[in-house]
């Protein structure tokens, strides 16, 4: 048997093994979880206005991010955030608490293999791309509007 | 009444990107990374070309929820410190918009992965 037979045969077992997300009711799930999430959000943000008025609308939003970090880490802490990504899928991924989840998560697996070279190291494995292309895009976005 | 209005708004179009997401997940089995990613440059393509700005006016938490919120919060840093300080704005803004949620995410996984172990995962 050459490589490429082995390959073909290879990936085709890779394809069976990879978890089935094609159900459609998990659409129903992402959708609403990620409706509460951000109606959460939401919710947060008025109580801060009803406290401070004058705060700035960045600010609040600012505030609003924070909490709902806080509250995502935590979740991921005590493992209710994995059976809520289970459950929603991206629902759970694309709010801000996704974030804070990606990296809460990897810094809790890797705990074991120390504080520097696996919590620290393995914090951003998941969230770093999206730090890395967000300040590119800002970059970039920053050099067009220096012009205009 | 309006206030219940605008609770409909942020749930159906928080809802609806959210959804995006989740045909993304299932048409190309994208990772939590790839779809953060884009996401992300969404919200930074929104903020650029000002859509984003409408979108918020109905739709508040809805659209600044969703990480693509945070793309905005990144584009909207470099533009508006473009303006203040020039060439240096492209280097500080985006970063100085979203370090309170950088910083926040890194604190609290931090204090949170000291405290909690990871339950060990069945894997079949």
């Amino acid at each position: 048997m050459n490589y490429k037979d082995r390959n073909k045969k290879y990936n085709e077992y890779v394809k069976q093994k990879i978890p089935k997300t094609r159900s459609w009711p998990t659409l129903f799930n992402a959708f609403w979880v990620g409706g509460v999430i951000c109606m959460i959000g939401q919710g947060i943000g008025d109580g801060i206005r009803a406290i401070w008025p004058d705060l700035s609308g960045s600010m609040v939003s600012a505030y609003i991010s924070i909490i709902l970090i806080f509250i995502a880490s935590l979740l991921t802490g005590i493992g209710v955030y994995d059976r809520i990504g289970a459950f929603a899928g991206a629902g759970s991924i694309v709010p801000i608490t996704g974030f804070s989840n990606s990296i809460t998560s990897p810094a809790m697996d890797y705990k074991n293999e120390g504080i520097i070279f696996g919590l620290c190291v393995k914090m951003f494995s998941i969230a770093g791309p999206v730090i890395v292309i967000g300040v590119l895009a800002s970059a970039v976005v920053g050099l067009i509007y220096l012009f205009i | 009444m309006e206030y219940f209005l605008n609770y409909l708004y942020v749930f159906l179009i928080g809802g609806f990107v959210c959804m995006l997401g989740q045909i993304l997940v299932i048409r190309t089995n994208m990772t939590t990374s790839r779809i953060l990613v884009s996401f992300v440059l969404l919200g930074v393509i929104l903020e650029a070309t000002t859509a984003y700005d409408y979108i918020y006016g109905v739709a508040q938490a809805g659209i600044s929820v969703p990480i693509v919120g945070f793309g905005a919060s990144l584009a909207k840093g470099a533009i508006s410190a473009v303006r203040t300080k020039g060439i240096l704005g492209i280097f500080t803004g985006g970063l100085e918009a979203t370090a309170g949620g950088i910083a926040a995410a890194v604190i609290f996984a931090f204090i949170f992965s000291l405290i909690f172990r990871a339950k060990t995962k069945k894997t079949g």
